[in-house]
């Protein structure tokens, strides 16, 4: 009883007393040092080809102290009024080495201080802005001849879109802004991840390869393609639609369940090629199926993280990424299967015992994703 | 298998994110910027000042602001940074020493004392292969320096290419004194499955320095306080491997009664504290040094298990858990990954993510070889019930015959249920 008393006591002590120890700054870490670049770019308010800059800047003030001298009465102690009274000699040794474009520029507007791991930042609050038609851009040289190992950790926010850089060594320069070029860029990224989803989404491809199977054993070329191209449309218009609805958070359903459902859809579809329930209207279950398989993709999306603003943009990006992708491997597998169609080795290896393969892959699947 | 694969580590890694953004939060709300209340208010302790030491460096930063492409002075001051980084750990002053040799960073042939210490400050950013590289050209162009030999050597144990640093420690012997020679063989010996023997010589030879150490024999006189400190700890280091935890405890305290504020040797006796189960001892070991990552990692651990009644961590230990997770995420902003041993044991024993453990342990051993970077891995191995992962690393510890209780131990626990 007593002994538990006591632990409970120490407990309660250590609770108050650690945090304590670490906000005191008894336990700064040692570590290489950084400093913190935050900046916000954007359009103007009156002037509209005009970018308004703002944000902050975090300097460690042992870095600066090691620059400039902050410790006036050598006491290795620093004091508010210490720093407080070197405030214009930090703003004018630290924003020459920010390396502001031509054209653009930063005032800073006031110091605050930050605790970060390793000690207390000075924080220099920044505002300003570019000319019309310049870009912005810095070049970091920030205690890059007393300390080669400092680095600049910049978060740069462009129209809502953040990136991040590492600046000093060998790469000081940074640019952002010209908002075209960066908007096709995001652009481009969404559709590369929408073609290389369904390349490596395997149960995308197996359900497609599935439908597409039976479909070259058509009579004819005509008849063969036309078959192709309705399963194609029907499946692309569904899950057009449904990731559509699901990104711009009209419908939303739970993951686990529409993971679940497609590794159903994908061992039904391969079972129709075995025991036919469906034959004439294959494009009718691409279609039904495809509005799950939408879901999933917007399941992806969501994942990648969706710039504010962009959505739209984003979205249709990856839709079309995911088309484009999926006609590469409709153009690698018809002309294929079409030539062989006729032969034994088609008609029972490939769609039956492909299938069979498919569907058995596909209950695993299924089995993994509904007790996970 | 693929796509169920990927996406169920898409979920896990947004998991995660959500669990660091969880930790992160508390520290990052203290961290809201602020203008203190009173003008009198200290707002930062700078590091402690040895006068005459920082005297001295201030003197050299003069002197170099001047003459910045002297290499004289510029391998005499990024060399006392250096110094100054290691018996501080703490690597703000490693930039400073590579600022010093700025204009010769990128140099294919600089001179001898400047390839040296970029070699040194190399290898203390764990790129082994470029530090081996300018060690090769020192050793070349001045096949008598020493240090050369000896730095090379420790490199080569660290990769584990134990033959190369035997070699390396014999063109020492030729060169420096008994104990040098004696601690860098015993060193890359003892990993190559001839423990007791290495650990009989070199106590033979420290004993025997100890006796001769007035009478001026040995080349570097100078560095006999710092070899005779390695020399003890490698031997309470190899004591801990033969199982024999008195001698190695004995070994410790005296090395620490040397050098108490040595991080390495701290490390190495919380170590085997731990491995006792000597919590309290380690938390009362380690308070003074938790600016140390390496060190405030034992301290949380022993903190941990101090208080395992408690079910979930207590509020120390998750403040304290919370510190190491903001440092990690910070030197992973900068793309440093030399933490990543340190970070697989915060996965396994704080975090209790057996999976995340093994990920790093293993990206870990690709870069360094030693006891410490085996044990993690086959540690995180085990408890992430994948033997397989350490498969290669098991074979690599049979193929150089390594000996050690607890390695031992752990690998007849993945070999038995492989």
């Amino acid at each position: 009883m007593m002994f538990a008393l006591q632990s409970a006591v120490r407990s309660l002590a250590a609770m108050i007393l650690l945090p304590l120890l670490f906000a005191a700054g008894a336990a700064h870490a040692h570590k290489p040092s950084d400093s913190y670049l935050t900046l916000r770019i954007g359009p103007g308010a009156e002037a509209r080809q005009q970018l308004v800059v703002d944000g902050r800047w975090d300097i460690a003030l042992r870095d600066m102290d090691f620059a400039i001298g902050l410790d006036l009465d050598n006491d290795g102690q620093l004091t508010w009024d210490e720093v407080r009274s070197r405030h214009a000699d930090i703003a004018a040794y630290a924003m020459p080495r920010l390396g502001l474009a031509p054209g653009c520029r930063l005032h800073v507007t006031g110091q605050q201080l930050e605790r970060h791991t390793d000690g207390t930042y000075t924080v220099l609050l920044l505002q300003g802005g570019c000319e019309p038609g310049t870009l912005f851009a810095i070049d970091y040289i920030l205690f890059a001849d007393l300390d080669a190992q400092h680095r600049g950790m910049a978060n740069v926010e462009v129209n809502g879109r953040t990136r991040s850089a590492v600046l000093g060594g060998d790469s000081t320069h940074f640019a952002a802004g010209g908002g075209d070029g960066s908007a096709w860029r995001q652009a481009s990224d969404y559709l590369r991840h929408g073609v290389w989803h369904i390349w490596t989404g395997y149960d995308h491809m197996l359900f497609l390869l599935s439908l597409l199977l039976p479909a070259v054993l058509a009579t004819g070329w005509r008849a063969a393609s036309a078959d192709v191209l309705r399963v194609v449309t029907a499946f692309t218009l569904a899950h057009s639609i449904t990731l559509s609805l699901a990104a711009l958070h009209v419908v939303a359903l739970p993951g686990r369940l529409i993971e679940s459902a497609i590794a159903a859809s994908v061992a039904i579809a391969a079972l129709n090629n075995i025991w036919p329930l469906v034959q004439g209207r294959r494009w009718l279950a691409a279609f039904a199926f495809g509005l799950l398989h939408g879901f999933g993709f917007a399941g992806v999306l969501g994942d990648l993280g969706l710039p504010q603003g962009a959505t739209i943009m984003a979205l249709a990006a990856f839709n079309i990424g995911v088309e484009l992708g999926q006609l590469a491997i409709v153009a690698a597998f018809v002309p294929l299967a079409y030539a062989v169609r006729r032969t034994w080795v088609y008609s029972q290896l490939m769609v039956k015992g492909g299938s069979a393969g498919i569907a058995l892959l596909a209950l695993v699947w299924l089995v993994e994703r509904a007790t996970m | 298998m693929k796509p169920s694969a990927s996406r169920i580590s898409a979920a896990t890694l947004s998991l995660a994110r959500m669990i660091i953004a969880a930790l992160t939060l508390p520290l990052t709300a203290v961290a809201a910027p602020y203008v203190p209340q009173s003008g009198a208010e200290v707002v930062e302790t700078l590091p402690r000042r040895s006068e005459a030491a920082s005297a001295a460096v201030l003197r050299r930063r003069a002197q170099l602001a001047v003459a910045s492409r002297d290499p004289a002075l510029a391998a005499a001051a990024a060399q006392r940074y250096i110094e100054l980084g290691r018996a501080t750990s703490d690597p703000r002053y490693f930039g400073y020493a590579q600022a010093a040799l700025a204009p010769w960073w990128h140099a294919a042939a600089p001179p001898v004392p400047v390839l040296l210490l970029r070699a040194t400050l190399l290898q203390s950013s764990h790129r082994f292969a470029e530090a081996t590289r300018d060690l090769a050209a020192v050793t070349h162009a001045d096949p008598g320096n020493a240090q050369a030999w000896l730095t090379l050597a420790t490199v080569q144990v660290v990769r584990g290419e134990y033959q190369a640093a035997v070699r390396s420690c014999g063109r020492l012997s030729a060169l420096a004194g008994q104990l040098a020679s004696m601690t860098c063989l015993a060193n890359a010996h003892a990993a190559s499955g001839q423990l007791a023997a290495s650990e009989r010589l070199l106590a033979l030879a420290l004993e025997r320095s100890t006796v001769s150490r007035d009478s001026g024999t040995d080349v570097q006189d100078a560095s006999q306080p710092a070899l005779r400190l390695w020399a003890l700890t490698l031997l309470g280091e190899l004591a801990v491997r033969r199982g024999d935890a008195a001698h190695a405890e004995e070994r410790f305290r005296n090395a620490l009664a040397m050098a108490p504020g040595d991080s390495y040797l701290l490390g190495v006796y919380a170590d085997l504290l731990l491995d006792q189960g000597r919590n309290a001892e380690v938390q009362a070991l380690l308070r003074d040094h938790l600016r140390i990552d390496g060190l405030l990692l034992r301290h949380t651990i022993a903190a941990r298990a101090a208080s395992s009644t408690a079910v979930p961590a207590t509020p120390a230990v998750a403040s304290a858990m919370t510190e190491l997770q903001a440092r990690f995420d910070a030197a992973a902003r900068r793309g440093d990954a030399i933490h990543q041993r340190e970070q697989a044991r915060f996965e396994l024993h704080l975090r209790q993510n057996p999976r995340a453990a093994l990920e790093l342990a293993l990206a870990n051993w690709q870069v360094q070889k030693e006891i410490a970077d085996l044990r993690i891995l086959l540690e995180a191995a085990h408890a992430a019930r994948d033997p397989a992962a350490a498969r290669a690393a098991l074979a690599w510890r049979r193929q150089h015959g390594l000996e050690d209780g607890k390695i031992a131990a752990l690998a007849r626990q993945l070999e038995g249920g492989a």
